[in-house]
């Protein structure tokens, strides 16, 4: 059978990032061509403001070498632009008559910058600022000239005064508008801005306005149109680019020379940058009928009105919306390759977008709407001194957009809230003063990524650099966290420096990187389903089994990966309890293992010692089994309990059964410990029997798998000597009953436990907590803790459903309780299973 | 020359699973994919030393369990961009009985 045949016009970052995505879901199913105008494979656009600053050279921003193009088998015109696609052969014909036939045909022109059309525009010396070829012209001036001015105070020119600022040369900036930035900055943060940059050494003129540019002679310039508006032109072939002053030569004829207001002012100029805007190239679509406003049309699957014709990257219009950032376009090039590969699920809506000014030493940060409306709430911290300023914009208990300049650790934070349109009313108090304040003990020292030294360690478990997170960002084009996560090994393990490593991405990327859309994200690499709705399905249609759910929700790998299985296997379990079977080979190797794994290759064994209590027969049993099993360490555990380390596996069974003691779930997402204080049997200050009270929530709740691991500590006064203001369900006595606490975390990041509801008797104790935690079980994603669930569904939301209404919470208890009746004690001899423990050998 | 040695059959190793096998070579993990086929690699992770007997097997892969790197179960590869190799060892099936190709430690010395 034939291949059936996809061209690609425009070899830039949506195009190549599509047909990236689409290798990955089906590498055979095209044959594919790319043209392109530029005369490179494709490389990181953004990057070259580095590359001007002379921070990188333009080999370290190719982000696709050739060899790229030749594993996937892609036919590559490079240096050809497509002058006319005929929609009725479907062959596409290229400046030098190449041409090509396609089946599907997906346009990704890019955009051309706006060229102000001022007399003296087409001079020598006159730029936009896109590519390559541009920022050699401009690096080639910086070495010949003095006098460069740029045209336009936004993103992109600054980027390009500073540049070549620190190429030496004298630059002055031109903006129309009264301040800096207006499109992403405010009044009060552009000033701030616009007084670092001038100490930088650039200058600025607002509020002027261009009139013509000036030559050194009056002669009418020789070329026609520049690179304005019309991307059709074949004079725009790289080596005959008549912006490039010609090899040796002095400054010749027709140069520029100066630059003349509408004030009648005028200023020195041997270089004019223009960057005021960008036009979406739609001119080769339009030159085919298909229909462009703005940009070209698409829908919700980046089609055309030519349902063969596909479009991504800012050439479209989607919605009415055009996007000149390349997240956005990353999000169309995913949805775009899932519809060429034929799955036709994934649908783009539009995206929010945040920015990020790429000049060293400058930390700004902006996304959403931060103007604001007579609908919307301030919060602004304004510190002239200090050089910080931060605006956040709140409708609705909802966090709609923020700016920040001087301090934008939390850019990424607020971002996120944005996107997932959070409930910010419980944290509003707080939200200003950023993460941080939230509690976040493992980084506290280090909170500004951008102001670290580049030898200073990000990632504590991995050992992993700051230099070497922003290298291999830059150098491999890595644009998500979870890319970094992939290539550095940063934050891959307990995760709590990803906020740094967020900040990273977004100084190193500028406005590139955004964080992942929490509702939608899917589980995993191997469904588009989130987890929620992986979940509901397992519910409703009463899918009992790991390989039926792949199969019904139809996952796109035979069975699976190390992430998705123990999830499902839990969903299954919880959903389904005493019907699902449980399947070990989906666990992780502790809860197979009933034993923590240690690094070279040992367990270790936590027997249950029901609330910190224990007695002289276990304690002499444990010290038997030590000794027969030559147990190398004993150690007493933050949790109240004894651990034993260095066991080999196939000792395991062995050991359980001598010690005849219950397993204490230490590896396992599950119930781990109660822990205790003496409470009012024994301590002076004692109100009520914690000891017991946290016996027997342990007895009662021992064998309960969970979607992580579950703590739960009884004190018994408010002295709180068990610690249960950081556990995910704390109690504490008082002189008339009890106080329940949830969703505290004493892990990774310490959060303080939640007030739920004061009760009077034991068994409401039982009763609500139990309640909870079912509420959490049935809920929250795998591999959340209390606290990460309730930040998500809101302590509120919990209340209602735990506290208000007496009739669902004695059901959720109920549903508890029947899931536990058949637990087993996974130490018990009867249930080992022997197999796992038996060596083989030859 | 590899020596065929006879060390378990098919149905003792579980499906996606995997058994370890102690050999004066070191220990060599036995792994049972969903299709049933049977791969064998040193049972040391290259990244750490991580036992990969005790990892997730899913397609023809199997997940560290210490510190998650994947491993090719066809020929002990680190799946990109991790880098490192786990020696693979050969093995036949036949009728049901699993049998290990080892190279004799004579000639490998
Ligand atoms: C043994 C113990 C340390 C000790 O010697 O005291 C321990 C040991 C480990 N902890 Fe812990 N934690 C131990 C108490 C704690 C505590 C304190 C407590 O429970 O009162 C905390 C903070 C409280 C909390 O969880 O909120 C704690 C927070 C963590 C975290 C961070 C959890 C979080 O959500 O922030 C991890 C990482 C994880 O689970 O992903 C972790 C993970 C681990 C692991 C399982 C690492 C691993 O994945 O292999 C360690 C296993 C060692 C082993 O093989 O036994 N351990 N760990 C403690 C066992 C308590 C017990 O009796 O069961
Ligand atoms: C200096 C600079 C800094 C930037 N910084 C950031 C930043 O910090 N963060 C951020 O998110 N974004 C940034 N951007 C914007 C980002 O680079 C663009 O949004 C992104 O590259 C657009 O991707 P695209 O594929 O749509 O277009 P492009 O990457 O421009 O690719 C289009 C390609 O198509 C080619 N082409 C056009 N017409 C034809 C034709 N008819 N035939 C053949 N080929 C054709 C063009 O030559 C071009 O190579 C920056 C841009 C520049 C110029
Ligand atoms: S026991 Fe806990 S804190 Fe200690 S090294 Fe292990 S995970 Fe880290
Ligand atoms: S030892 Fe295998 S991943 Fe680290």
């Amino acid at each position: 059978m034939t291949k059936m045949k996809l061209v690609m016009v425009g070899n830039g970052m949506a195009g190549v990032r599509t047909l990236e995505e689409l290798i990955k879901l089906e590498p055979d199913l095209y044959d594919m061509t790319v043209f392109g105008a530029e005369p490179h494979p494709n490389y990181n656009r953004i990057m070259l403001s580095p590359v001007l600053a002379g921070e990188q050279g333009i080999q370290d921003i190719i982000l696709n070498d050739l060899e790229w193009y030749q594993q996937n088998n892609i036919t590559l015109h490079l240096n050809k632009k497509v002058v006319r696609i005929d929609r009725n052969k479907k062959i596409v014909y290229a400046d030098d008559g190449t041409e090509a036939e396609y089946d599907r045909l997906l346009l990704a022109t890019g955009s051309n910058p706006f060229i102000l059309p001022v007399p003296g525009k087409d001079l020598e010396g006159v730029i936009g600022y896109r590519d390559i070829q541009d920022t050699n012209a401009m690096i080639a001036a910086a070495a010949k000239y003095k006098h460069a001015v740029v045209i336009g105070g936004g993103l992109l020119g600054l980027e390009a005064a500073n540049g070549l600022a620190l190429r030496g040369m004298d630059v002055t900036v031109v903006h129309i508008m009264p301040w800096l930035m207006e499109r992403q900055l405010d009044l009060n943060s552009a000033k701030m801005l616009q007084t670092s940059l001038e100490a930088k050494g650039l200058k600025f003129l607002l509020e002027k306005q261009t009139e013509r540019i000036v030559g050194t002679s009056t002669l009418p310039p020789l070329q026609g149109e520049g690179r304005g508006g019309d991307g059709l032109n074949g004079a725009d072939i790289p080596h005959l680019h008549p912006n490039l002053p010609p090899e040796g030569e002095g400054a010749s004829s027709n140069r520029v020379t100066a630059i003349r207001f509408k004030d009648g002012t005028e200023i020195p100029a041997d270089l004019v940058v223009m960057a005021v805007g960008i036009r979406p190239n739609t001119a080769l679509a339009e030159s085919a009928g298909i229909h462009c406003n703005r940009g070209i049309v698409v829908n919700d699957t980046m089609q055309t009105f030519d349902p063969s014709i596909y479009a991504v990257g800012e050439c479209v219009a989607h919605r009415g919306v055009t996007y000149g950032l390349v997240a956005p376009l990353f999000e169309q090039a995913k949805v775009c390759a899932n519809h060429l590969a034929r799955m036709g699920i994934a649908r783009y809506q539009g995206s929010v977008m945040s920015t990020k000014l790429k000049v060293t030493g400058i930390d700004l940060f902006s996304a959403g709407d931060f103007t604001g409306n007579d609908q919307t709430d301030q919060i602004v911290l304004h510190d002239v001194a200090g050089g910080i300023y931060k605006k956040l914009v709140i409708q609705a208990d909802k966090l709609i957009g923020a700016v920040m300049y001087g301090d934008t650790k939390d850019g990424s934070w607020y971002f996120q809230m944005i996107r997932d349109g959070k409930n910010v009313a419980e944290i509003r108090d707080h939200l200003m003063f950023g993460q941080s304040h939230l509690g976040d003990i493992g980084h506290q020292g280090q909170s500004s990524a951008a102001a670290m030294p580049d030898t200073m360690e990000v990632c504590g478990c991995n050992g992993v650099c700051k230099g070497v997170i922003v290298k291999a960002i830059k150098e491999k084009g890595l644009f998500t966290l979870e890319d970094v996560r992939k290539h550095t090994k940063a934050s891959s393990s307990c995760g709590s420096c990803t906020g740094l490593v967020e900040q990273l991405l977004a100084s190193t990327v500028g406005g590139a990187y955004t964080p992942t859309l929490n509702a939608t994200k899917p589980m995993c690499g191997c469904t588009e389903l989130t987890h929620e709705q992986v979940r509901q399905a397992i519910f409703a249609q009463t899918l009992i089994s790991i390989p039926q759910i792949m199969q019904t929700l139809e996952w796109n790998t035979p069975n699976g990966c190390a992430s998705c299985r123990p999830a499902l296997n839990y969903y299954v379990l919880c959903a389904h309890p005493r019907i699902a079977q449980d399947d070990p080979q989906s666990r992780f190797i502790n809860e197979r293992a009933h034993a923590n794994i240690q690094k070279d290759g040992t367990y270790s064994v936590i027997p249950r010692m029901f609330g910190g209590v224990t007695t002289a027969k276990d304690l002499r049993r444990i010290a038997d089994v030590v000794d027969k099993y030559n147990i190398p360490t004993v150690k007493v555990t933050g949790g109240q309990r004894i651990d034993l380390l260095g066991v080999k596996k196939e000792d395991l069974p062995k050991v359980w059964a001598d010690l005849d003691m219950p397993s204490g779930h230490a590896y396992a997402k599950a119930l781990r410990t109660v822990k205790t204080c003496v409470g009012s049997e024994w301590c002076r200050f004692g109100v009520q029997d914690s000891t017991q009270m946290g016996i027997d929530l342990e007895r009662a709740l021992w064998k309960m798998y969970a979607p992580h691991k579950v703590k739960i500590a009884v004190s018994g006064c408010p002295r709180n000597c068990a610690e249960s203001g950081i556990k995910d369900v704390g109690v504490i006595g008082v002189d008339s009953g009890w106080e329940i606490y949830v969703a505290g975390n004493g892990g990774i990041k310490t959060v303080v436990a939640q007030f739920l509801v004061k009760v009077k008797t034991h068994d409401e104790v039982l009763e609500y907590a139990g309640a909870f935690l079912q509420l959490y079980r049935e809920e929250a994603r795998y591999l959340d803790r209390t606290v990460h669930y309730v930040e998500r569904v809101g302590l509120e939301y919990i209340k209602q459903r735990v506290v208000e209404d007496a009739a669902n919470r004695k059901a959720l208890h109920a549903r508890l309780l029947y899931a536990l009746q058949d637990e087993k004690d996974p130490w018990k001899k009867d249930n080992v299973r022997a197999r796992e423990f038996e060596i083989l050998s030859i | 020359m590899n020596t065929w040695h006879k060390v378990s059959t098919v149905d003792e190793i579980p499906p996606l699973g995997a058994r370890v096998v102690t050999t004066a070579q070191g220990d060599i993990a036995l792994f049972r994919t969903a299709d049933n086929e049977i791969f064998a690699l040193r049972d040391k992770c290259p990244h750490k030393g991580g036992p990969l007997s005790q990892g997730i097997v899913f397609g023809k892969k199997v997940a560290c369990p210490l510190h998650n790197w994947n491993i090719s179960l066809e020929d002990g590869n680190a799946v990109a961009p991790d880098v490192g190799c786990a020696r693979a060892y050969p093995v036949k099936i036949e009728e049901g009985v699993v049998y290990l190709g080892m190279v004799e430690m004579a000639e490998v010395n």
